[in-house]
């Protein structure tokens, strides 16, 4: 009988799905449990929706809860990603207390589970006072950050530090990212899925109707960036380099396409700055779509010439992988895990500003078969890396690493 | 037709196990050290665990990396990229790892190369804050798989099915714990006794250092193919 880890095999090889199986089946029965802040929207909450049924299928017991919290939370929590990533911000004893209290409600409304768990995965800054707040723990606690915690807001890190150092590990995506803790550190970029609507093969027909929709034209060339409305991923930055290459390629278009996550409240002010610097362009189209518009997401990032993620921080940029698995060239912001991803004159360029993302565009378009060279190649190195299968490897991998007391060689034969 | 079937059990030489084929996984693991400045690589090399030296030899064909064609290990590469010294990346690029008998005795190479550069230049090059080295560890999961290989002609059906995890632990972490430096596959054949000279001395020939594991894996397979084809 087919499994659901085994419909990946004609992406990833035979063999990668057998190391999985015989990866997964010291860990049976395991019972672990992902939480984090919101079911839609976001890199995390995609990774989580996957990573989830692929674990149970393979015989590990795993569950994913969501921390709810009110507008002054989400607030709060914005803030503390901004300030984790370096931004300046204050943050009120006020809005400290209404992290606490939230944490506290929803750490009593899943204590038993929590209690219960072999293994906890507490991702990002919002659920992080859990730990403190369930005692009597059984399993293994890990903090996994997604942010670019790399130069973090001292005040906001000293506050934060406390609530994750008692930890039994954490997780970042970069060595870069890290910040020095009393516990084991893991590496573990993320990832995307093939088989989800937004990465999945696409007839041509339905890309057309995607652009149609929109009023795009399929015979000229299109930049296409997809994001949070957040003024880290610099879409303004964006409208001024497409602004600056426009004289040279007058058909240029460009998409800024971006999706609110239900934990992201400042969405709304960066979308109205875009839209005001984007002014009565024709050929700029921002788009707000759905959290859950992932076929029309899927659709653009095929229909693209090059994709764009010219952010000024970057946890990852999961929005490059995407790119690059449908055989785009990216033109990415030189910073945090887009450095991973992008490699000059090979997948795409890395930039430094709105200039250089222009002169990349013009001359990329004037290489076609280059263009195509790039794409191939990107598509390999997400298909080698950056593959859910190579994640989930990882967190297994970690899981028996911390189970067996994180020695360097963990030999599960020797063990029996 | 002389291959023999999984189905019965097979007459062993006396002392002669099967191959018990295994697969590893590697996570890795942020040191908190960094390095800024030639310097520096050379003094957090004196202390750095064997197991962060490892890592930036090996760690590599295991990892997200995209592949470098000039520098096969990250110290040589950072020098290249971010100290901008291709002095320094050329004579560390050399360094074969699978040549020392020890990780100690790699880092005591690493270090003279470094003294060395070290003692030739008048100013230290030096790179920005985001283009450190950062030092990285790993730890290493070995577990068991369900493949056994009773006897040597079946080698060349079962290599090509190998995980690449597999294809690292039998070819390449083999070497830190056989005697000799041998590979698993070299190791076993040599149960044989004299019967397997050939197909030991192609597998030899595969450099397991300047390539990734799915040519390496393409590589032990071609070699167990042509050697196994008539008989030994």
């Amino acid at each position: 009988m087919s499994s659901l880890i085994e419909s990946y095999a004609p992406y990833t090889g035979d063999d990668v799905i057998n190391q999985l199986q015989e990866l997964a089946r010291p860990l049976k029965g395991l019972r672990v449990v992902h939480v984090n802040s919101t079911k839609e929207g976001g890199g995390v909450a995609e990774i989580l929706h996957r990573m989830i049924p692929l674990m149970n299928d393979l015989g590990i017991d795993t569950s994913w809860e969501v921390l709810e919290g009110n507008p002054d939370f989400y607030q709060l929590t914005k803030m503390f990603h901004n300030g984790m990533q370096g931004d300046q911000v204050q943050i009120s004893d006020k809005l400290l207390k209404v992290y606490e209290e939230t944490n506290r409600q929803n750490a009593e409304r899943l204590r038993d589970t929590l209690q219960q768990a072999d293994v906890v995965f507490i991702h990002d800054p919002q659920p992080a006072a859990f730990l403190k707040l369930i005692d009597d723990r059984k399993g293994k606690w890990i903090w996994r950050c997604h942010i670019d915690a790399s130069k973090p807001n001292r005040q906001v890190w000293k506050y934060l530090r406390e609530h994750v150092k008692n930890y039994d590990a954490s997780v970042f995506s970069l060595a870069a990212f890290a910040q020095p803790l009393p516990h084991p550190i893991y590496l573990i970029p993320p990832s995307i899925d093939p088989l989800t609507d937004k990465n999945i093969e696409l007839e041509e027909h339905e890309i057309r109707l995607v652009l149609e929709r929109f009023n795009i034209d399929p015979e000229r060339p299109l930049l296409v960036q997809v994001s949070r409305f957040d003024r880290f991923k610099d879409p303004v930055g964006v409208i001024q380099a497409f602004g600056l290459a426009k004289p040279f390629i007058p058909g240029l278009q460009l998409v800024l396409a971006g999706g609110g996550a239900s934990d992201d409240p400042e969405g709304q002010l960066v979308l109205e700055e875009v839209r005001a610097a984007a002014m009565d362009e024709s050929d700029i189209h921002v788009l707000e779509l759905p959290s859950d518009a992932h076929r029309t997401i899927n659709a653009l990032q095929r229909a693209a010439t090059i994709v764009i993620q010219k952010s000024l921080k970057e946890g990852f940029g999961l929005t490059v992988t995407e790119g690059m698995w449908k055989r785009k060239p990216v033109i990415g912001g030189n910073t945090g895990g887009i450095r991973l991803q992008v490699i000059n004159h090979h997948t795409g360029f890395l930039v430094n500003s709105p200039s250089g993302a222009a002169m990349r565009i013009r001359s990329m378009l004037k290489n076609q078969e280059k263009l195509s060279e790039m794409g191939v190649k990107a598509q390999e190195f997400v298909r080698e890396n950056f593959l859910i299968t190579r994640h989930m490897r990882e967190y297994m991998t970690l899981m028996l690493s911390l189970v067996h007391g994180s020695k360097h060689r963990i030999d599960l034969n020797k063990n029996k | 037709m002389n291959k023999k079937t999984k189905t019965g059990p097979v007459q062993f030489k006396r002392g002669i196990q099967p191959f018990m084929v295994r697969d590893c996984a590697l996570i890795a693991l942020a040191t908190g050290k960094r390095a800024r400045t030639m310097k520096e690589l050379r003094d957090y090399l004196e202390t750095i665990a064997p197991e962060s030296i490892y890592y930036h030899f090996w760690g590599s064909l295991l990892r997200p990396r995209f592949e470098d064609p000039e520098y096969h290990n990250d110290f040589a590469s950072w020098c290249a990229h971010s100290l901008n010294d291709q002095v320094a990346a050329e004579r560390l690029a050399v360094v074969d790892p699978a040549q020392f008998q020890s990780l100690e005795d790699l880092r005591s190479a690493l270090i003279d190369i470094l003294d060395e550069r070290i003692d030739e230049l008048d100013v230290l090059p030096t790179t920005n804050q985001d283009k450190q080295f950062e030092f990285i560890s790993s730890d290493i999961v070995v577990f068991a798989t369900k493949r056994i290989i009773n006897e040597p002609s079946e080698l060349k059906q079962v290599v090509p099915g190998l995980s690449l995890g597999s294809i690292f632990y039998h070819f390449i972490d083999a070497r830190r714990r056989n005697p000799d430096s041998l590979d698993d596959f070299r190791s076993w054949l040599l149960s044989f006794g004299s019967s397997y000279q050939n197909t030991m001395l192609g597998v030899a020939e595969i450099d397991p250092y300047f390539t990734n594991l799915t040519t390496l894996r393409t590589n032990l397979s071609e070699v167990f193919s042509k050697s196994m084809q008539g008989g030994v």
